[in-house]
C-alpha cells in the first residue's frame, strides 16, 4: 500500500485500548483499522502559520491585568520530523492548569482556586528552524477519578499540524522527575519506555534566565515523508 | 481527563494579548541525529534514529484553548468553514459521537479537512489570507455529542493510480479516552463516485455505511448531512490507519 509517510515510527504512540485508563473502555474502537494509502486527502492540510497568530499568544502570563501565580517558565524546543527536517510556520496550541492544578475548563471542579490572572492558553507558529517558544507558569498536579487517589503528573497539554493531515499530533508535555508518573495510566499508556521518557521535557541552564524564569526544552518529531535516502529516493 | 459532571463555573475572562511577547526564541544549535550505535540495518536506523513524539489524549479541558468561542477568546479554527471565496454548494454536516453503550460523548474534538467544491485543496505551504477558504474546522461535541459544521460540498479529488475519490472529509475525534487520533471519512450518501471510490472499496461492505453521510429532511435553507461517529461497539465507526 502506498504509504508516503511511513507508519512504523508509530509504534511510539499508545494503543487505543488501555484499560487501566478507564475511558478507554469504551472509547477505543475494537473492529481492526482499515489501512488506507496516503492520497491527496491526507498528504495535503491546512496551514496556520505566523500569519494566524499574535505574537503575545505565547506569553501566558500576559494575558490579563496582573501576572498570574506559580513559578514562571519558558518552554521552548524544536519542532523537526523523523529525518531532522524542520518543520517551519506550523501551529502550536498549549493549554494547562494553572499553579493550583485548576484549569479554566468549566467542566473542571477541582477544589483547588481558579487565578483571575491566568487562562491558560496560548499559541505560536514555529520560525524557519521549527523553533517555538511560550512562557508560562508551571502547572500544578491535579486529581482525577479514574481509580481511588488518582493524580496527574503536572503537564502542559500540546497540538501540532505539520503540513500534512498525517502530521497532526495532539500530546502532552510533562516534567522532569515527577513522583506521579508511576502512577498515570495515561503516561504509562505509552508501551515503549523510551518513547514515554520523550515527552518529558528537560530542564535547562542555559534557557533559564536569571532573575526570572526557568527554562525547559521539549522537542517534538512529527511524522515525516521517509525521504532517507537510503530508502528510498522516489519521493523528496 | 476526570468523569466529572458539569457544574456552573466562572466564565473565563477575555484574553488581552499584549502585544509583544517577551518569548525570545532560544537560538540553539540544532540537535545532533543520533547516530546507529549497533550494527543494525540502515534502512532501519534512518527512520527511528529520532522516534516520533507519541500521541496522548487531548483530556476533557481543551475548550478554552481549541474551541473557545463560548470563553470568548479568539478562535482561529472555527466550525463554520464558509468564506466568501469557498466555492461549492453551501452545506452543514452534522452528527453525534457515541461510545460503546451509545451514550453521547460530550467532550469530542471533531477536526474536518476538506477540497472545496471543485476538488481543490488549499494549497499547502502558501501564505494565504485568513479571508481564504482553509478548508479545515473544528468542532467540540456538546452534553448529547453532536457536533455540527458549516462548510461547502467537497468536489471529487484525485485518488491512486489515475482513481477518482468521491467527495469527502476526512476527520479526525479526539476525546478524552482517545489515546491517539481516530481518522475516519465522511462521504455523502447519493453521490455517483462513490461506487467507484478507492478507499471505500478498501472498507468492507458491510461497514460502509458507516462512513456515508445521508441528506436529512430540508428544514432550512441548507441541505444538512448526517452521520454519526460510533467509537466503539454496534455499528462501529470505520476507522483508518494511515
Ligand atoms: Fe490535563
Amino acid at each position: 500500500m502506498t504509504a508516503t509517510y511511513p507508519r512504523a515510527g508509530l509504534k511510539a504512540d499508545p494503543p487505543s485500548l488501555h484499560p487501566d485508563y478507564a475511558s478507554t473502555r469504551t472509547r477505543s474502537p475494537k473492529q481492526p483499522l482499515v489501512v488506507i494509502p496516503h492520497t491527496l486527502s491526507e498528504l495535503t492540510g491546512p496551514v496556520y502559520g505566523q500569519e494566524s497568530v499574535l505574537s503575545g499568544d505565547s506569553d501566558l502570563t500576559k494575558q490579563h491585568a496582573g501576572e498570574p501565580l506559580g513559578e514562571r517558565i519558558i518552554v521552548s524546543g524544536r519542532v523537526t520530523d523523523e529525518d531532522g527536517r524542520p518543520v517551519r510556520n506550523a501551529l502550536v496550541e498549549v493549554w494547562q492548569a494553572n499553579a493550583a492544578g485548576r484549569y479554566v475548563h468549566e467542566v473542571d471542579q477541582h477544589d483547588a482556586p481558579l487565578d483571575p490572572n491566568f487562562t491558560g492558553a496560548g499559541r505560536c507558529a514555529t520560525d524557519a528552524e521549527g523553533r517555538y517558544s511560550f512562557i508560562s507558569v508551571k502547572p500544578g498536579a491535579y486529581p482525577w477519578r479514574n481509580h481511588h487517589n488518582a493524580w496527574r503528573p503536572a503537564h502542559i497539554h500540546f497540538s501540532l499540524f505539520g503540513h500534512s493531515f498525517l502530521t497532526r499530533l495532539v500530546t502532552q508535555m510533562y516534567f522532569p522527575g515527577d513522583p506521579l508518573f508511576a502512577f498515570d495510566p495515561i503516561f504509562q499508556s505509552i508501551p515503549d519506555v523510551k518513547a514515554r521518557e520523550r515527552l518529558i521535557c528537560k530542564f535547562e541552564l542555559d534557557l533559564t534566565k536569571p532573575e526570572w524564569a526557568l527554562g525547559y526544552r521539549f522537542d517534538i518529531v512529527l511524522r515525516g515523508r521517509g525521504a532517507t535516502p537510503f530508502e528510498d529516493g522516489s519521493h523528496g | 481527563m476526570a468523569e466529572r459532571k458539569s457544574r456552573k463555573a466562572p466564565a473565563a475572562k477575555k484574553a488581552k494579548p499584549k502585544a509583544r511577547a517577551r518569548a525570545a526564541v532560544a537560538k540553539r544549535p540544532a540537535p545532533k541525529r543520533a547516530g546507529a550505535k549497533k550494527a543494525m540495518s540502515r534502512k532501519a536506523v534512518a527512520p527511528a534514529a529520532r522516534g516520533l513524539t507519541p500521541s496522548q489524549t487531548v483530556g476533557p479541558y481543551f475548550a478554552y484553548a481549541l474551541t473557545p468561542a463560548k470563553y470568548r477568546l479568539k478562535p482561529i479554527i472555527a466550525d463554520d468553514l464558509v468564506t466568501p471565496d469557498a466555492e461549492g454548494e453551501r452545506i452543514r454536516i452534522e452528527g453525534r459521537v457515541l461510545d460503546a453503550d451509545g451514550k453521547p460523548v460530550s467532550d469530542a474534538l471533531i477536526e474536518i479537512w476538506q477540497a472545496d467544491g471543485k476538488g481543490r485543496y488549499p494549497a499547502a505551504g502558501s501564505a494565504r489570507s485568513n479571508a481564504a477558504f482553509k478548508g479545515f474546522g473544528r468542532a467540540a461535541s456538546n452534553g448529547d455529542g453532536r457536533y455540527a459544521f458549516a462548510t461547502v460540498k467537497p468536489g471529487p479529488v484525485p485518488g491512486p493510480n489515475r482513481t477518482m475519490q468521491a467527495p469527502h472529509v476526512s476527520v479526525s475525534v479526539l476525546a478524552r479516552g482517545v489515546l491517539k487520533r481516530l481518522h475516519t471519512r465522511i462521504y455523502f450518501d447519493g453521490e455517483p463516485g462513490n461506487a467507484r471510490d478507492p478507499i471505500l472499496a478498501l472498507v468492507p461492505a458491510s461497514r460502509r455505511a458507516t462512513l456515508i453521510a445521508k441528506r436529512a429532511e430540508a428544514t432550512g435553507a441548507m441541505p444538512c448531512y448526517v452521520l454519526d461517529i460510533r467509537l466503539q461497539g454496534s455499528g462501529e465507526t470505520v476507522f483508518f490507519a494511515s
